[in-house]
């Protein structure tokens, strides 16, 4: 179980990576640059993000909007922007694969000819209201600032969030955004797959045509930061809720490295499903907490396992912290058993199974290639990503929660209804969040 | 070949689309099955469907249908909850119950190895589900907790009391999860009697699709399905008057950075003959990227993330409505920009060539990608079957969207879109934009109770 491919480097450093599958009449183009939040400095938050916006908005030779071209001749498109990567992607119609390169090609090339004040301005507001709907107005949606915040110190680049401060947002130059450009989108520096309904010789004629004159970049060099948690960090922040919540998280080890997978496993069985420990326990039997959830949250320069449960109303987040910890002992004790770990197993090897439906999209068969070829250097990974489920034993389990999930190294973060601030867990600080 | 700049290259002719076979057969207690092979993975997905669902809950047990569809994983036989949900696990399963107000769906995607014990496994949560009073209890409590947490989510509030405020007492206006009094009023009796009478083979179907052969799978239907008997009592029927009330409606949320907006009043049911004109001209309204609501919002004004519109079709007439979320200082320009935009696509400021051209070449031109994965073909073809689609439903789709002119977009807006019967809902800030709103003509602003809904 593997997905075929050919990877083929242009002159200008553009990975290609062409993958057939004639099922459905359709291809998908999938363009990966290797910059992120954590490309950025402190003061200068939310660039890489805002940038994606822009991406949106024509370039030189198509100066109008991207999206109605590819909408006219059937595409489905879309793009995001994590800490890590920013990746852009059409779904066309088999037929209408050269309008999508055409499209992407020009727009890597020549898009600061048409990018003007205007459209800046537009789009910070855009993105503006993005942040105030996904974390300002939502409920607990200051959650996940406050623990980047707390887990990373200020100068690493995990400590911010993917959509910005404010006032960072606030201050971006137009100058500022051109040598963004420049530094991160050029070939030197991406990442294309395109699988689906095409002719892989075909298909890298046209690449070479459209993207193999656009002149090389500045290698940018991988971005290199280091963490470590030394007690717990106890925090809250008070929020237009009704129930409290309570946020566990550790630094655990990067995505693909020793113990991720360990990991993954782990949160899972503590907290993912009705049969999970915490389930169980809180939800289930105890009646503590109205939900709980987990995961190993795998990045490119570290990873953070994070536990999340609401209180049950009449119950508190002091309660709920008992159990978690005691759970999580009992994990780095006695390990996993077996039937979790078949479980684990299948899970897995079905979730695997599972995301080879789809050429497109995010997290279809082109984004996991490029996934693969921009952080391990090799798409052919497949296989070797899912038997890193499969060596998991019982013993890696344990030692990696043994090790990572350690209470005397973690932040304990608190969400409690405003003005209830006795809530919190105990001896909690409030919160920075920008 | 060399290319060029100059301008964009022409696209290739769409491939033709076909939609696959459905075999079918139905077992002698009516259950129907429907097959799809797709064998690209090594995935089976089932979706049983039950053509009833929240529009189905008696008056004063609003929430029943999607409390027993809670409760149909909570054990069978001997099995627990827990022991269900293990033996699910065991299969590496996606397993989801879905319910609306037409229709309760229980889906599950597996492996193809494990075809036969997931199908066994739906059929002891859909047939024989323990309806446990212990279980019932905890299910009730969590379901009122979500209640709680809902009064905290600005969109899901606003869902909620737009609802209500476009329907009032007919079976649409409530939402699937019912209401603080409705469900503490319920017990595992109501349960029990709703799965007797709405959970039932003579209206269901169970559709199949990916690597698997028709005979087989009815092979196994019939034994796990071999004691579930009965046809679903009655069907949802109801007056078509709707409540009368104030245009501006407003649920206070001090200090809200942004306002919810709902704009929209009760639509048109799934079997309008206008129902392709009606998808073309809200792609152009508000169903897209592209849409004049989206572009004006967002793209011109950049007052908010998003904007879109939609008309709900279900059996009986759904909801048109348009949901946006914008800057709190942007709510009452919002509102008159959104009116007027669905008031000129009535006909004053009719959908251009152009306009129309990309409306529907969004919807056709990559149609196939909408069928790409065995759950979404399952669903498509839940659709023939939940609204009574005709065989050739999917083959004549794109052909009758390509036919819609300008003229037929004017016609079926104009009809289908009343100014003066839509209602506004805004979720927000009531002291910093209560001014603002006065100069719309809609009326003061009436403050929507949080106990009314």
């Amino acid at each position: 179980m593997n997905i075929t491919f050919t990877k083929h480097t242009l002159d200008n450093g553009l990975d290609v990576l062409l993958h057939e599958d004639h099922a459905c009449p359709i291809a998908a183009v999938n363009l990966w640059y290797h910059v992120g939040s954590k490309n950025e400095r402190p003061g200068k938050t939310g660039f890489a993000h805002l940038f994606e916006h822009l991406m949106f908005e024509g370039s030189e030779h198509h100066d109008r909007g991207f999206f109605q071209p590819l909408q006219g001749a059937g595409a489905t498109l879309n793009g995001s922007t994590n800490a890590d990567r920013t990746n852009y992607w059409e779904v066309v119609p088999s037929g209408a694969l050269e309008l999508a390169l055409w499209m992407e090609s020009d727009r890597m090339g020549y898009l600061l000819p048409a990018l003007t004040q205007a459209k800046f301005d537009n789009q910070r507001d855009v993105v503006l209201n993005e942040r105030r709907q996904n974390y300002e107005n939502r409920p607990y949606g200051m959650a996940s600032m406050a623990l980047l915040a707390a887990l990373f110190p200020p100068d690493h680049p995990y400590h911010w969030s993917t959509i910005g401060e404010i006032a960072d947002l606030h201050a971006v130059q137009l100058d500022e955004v051109h040598a963004f450009f420049r530094r991160y989108y050029h070939p030197g520096n991406a990442s294309l797959a395109i699988a689906g309904d095409i002719d892989v010789v075909r298909t890298l004629d046209l690449v070479t045509q459209y993207f193999g004159a656009l002149p090389a970049g500045e290698r940018v060099d991988p971005v290199r930061a280091s963490a470590a948690l030394d007690g717990d960090t106890r925090i809250y922040i008070e929020d237009r809720v009704e129930l409290p919540r309570l946020y566990m998280a550790w630094i655990t080890p990067a995505m693909f490295a020793d113990g991720d997978a360990d990991l993954d496993l782990a949160t899972d069985l503590l907290a993912n499903g009705k049969t999970s420990r915490l389930y169980r326990r809180l939800v289930f039997e105890e009646r503590l907490a109205t939900d709980v959830s987990a995961a190993q949250n795998s990045r490119e320069i570290a990873g953070f396992g994070q536990v999340t449960a609401t209180a049950a109303p009449g119950h508190t987040l002091a309660e709920i912290e008992q159990v978690i910890l005691d759970e999580i002992a009992r994990l780095a004790h006695d390990g996993p058993n077996g039937d979790e770990m078949e479980r684990g197993r299948v899970q897995a090897e079905s979730q695997f199974v599972f995301r080879l439906q789809t050429v497109g999209g995010f997290g279809g068969k082109s984004d996991q290639l490029n996934a693969y070829n921009v952080f391990v250097g090799d798409a052919d990974y497949f296989d070797r990503d899912l038997q890193r489920y499969q060596a998991v034993t019982p013993s890696s389990l344990q030692q990696a929660a043994a090790k990572y999930l350690d209470p005397a190294a973690r932040v304990t973060l608190s969400i409690v209804p405003r003005d209830r601030v006795a809530l919190a867990a105990h001896d909690s600080a409030p919160a920075v969040v920008a | 070949m060399t290319i060029t700049r100059a301008r964009l290259p022409e696209p290739g002719p769409s491939p033709p689309f076909t939609f696959p076979a459905i075999q079918k057969s139905t077992l002698p207690n009516g259950l129907r099955l429907w097959t799809v092979r797709h064998s690209q993975v090594p995935i089976v997905a089932f979706m049983l469907l039950v053509r009833r669902g929240a529009a189905f809950d008696p008056a004063g047990k609003e929430g029943l249908a999607a409390v027993t569809a809670d409760m149909l994983d909570e054990g069978s036989g001997d099995r627990s909850a827990i022991d269900m949900h293990e033996a699910i696990a065991r299969l590496g399963a996606q397993f989801d119950i879905d319910i609306g107000s037409d229709a309760t769906a229980a889906s599950v995607t597996v492996l193809s190895r494990f075809t036969d014990r997931a199908l066994g496994l739906l059929s002891d949560i859909v047939v024989r589900p323990a309806l446990r009073e212990e279980d019932f209890s905890r299910v009730r409590q969590l379901r009122l907790h979500r209640l709680t947490q809902i009064r905290d989510m600005p969109g899901a509030l606003a869902d909620r009391a737009f609802l209500k405020l476009l329907y009032g007492i007919h079976p649409y206006g409530h939402p699937p999860i019912g209401t603080e009094a409705s469900l503490a009023s319920m017990t595992i009796d109501d349960v029990r009697s709703y799965h007797a009478r709405a959970i039932r083979p003579g209206d269901a179907t169970l559709v199949t699709v990916g690597d698997c052969d028709h005979q087989a799978i009815e092979d196994l239907a019939r034994a796990a399905f071999a004691d579930w008997t009965g046809a679903a009592d009655g069907t949802v029927a109801a007056d078509e008057e709707w409540p009368k009330g104030a245009r501006l409606n407003i649920v206070p949320r001090p200090s809200a950075p942004q306002s919810e907006l709902r704009i929209g009043h009760v639509g048109v049911s799934r079997d309008t003959p206008d129902y392709h004109a009606l998808l073309v001209g809200n792609a152009i309204l508000g169903g897209q990227f592209v849409s004049r609501i989206n572009l004006n919002l967002r793209e011109d004004k950049g007052v908010t993330y998003g904007a879109r519109t939609a008309f709900e079709f279900r059996r009986l007439p759904g909801p048109f409505a348009l949901q946006v979320s914008v800057q709190t200082s942007a709510t009452a320009q919002a509102i008159e920009e959104s009116i007027r935009e669905i008031v000129e696509i009535r006909g004053s400021r009719p959908v251009t060539a152009d306009e129309l051209s990309l409306g529907i070449a969004g919807i056709t031109r990559g149609y196939a990608r909408n069928f790409e994965t065995a759950e979404q073909i399952s669903r498509a073809a839940m659709q023939l079957a939940l609204y009574d689609l005709p065989e050739d439903y999917y083959a004549q789709f794109v052909p009758r969207i390509e036919r819609v002119t300008i003229d037929d977009v004017s016609r079926v807006m104009s009809r289908h879109l009343d100014p003066a019967r839509l209602t506004t809902l805004i979720v927000g800030d009531l002291d910093a934009i209560g001014a603002d709103i006065g100069r719309l003509g809609l009326g003061e602003p009436v403050v929507v109770a949080h106990d009314s809904f």
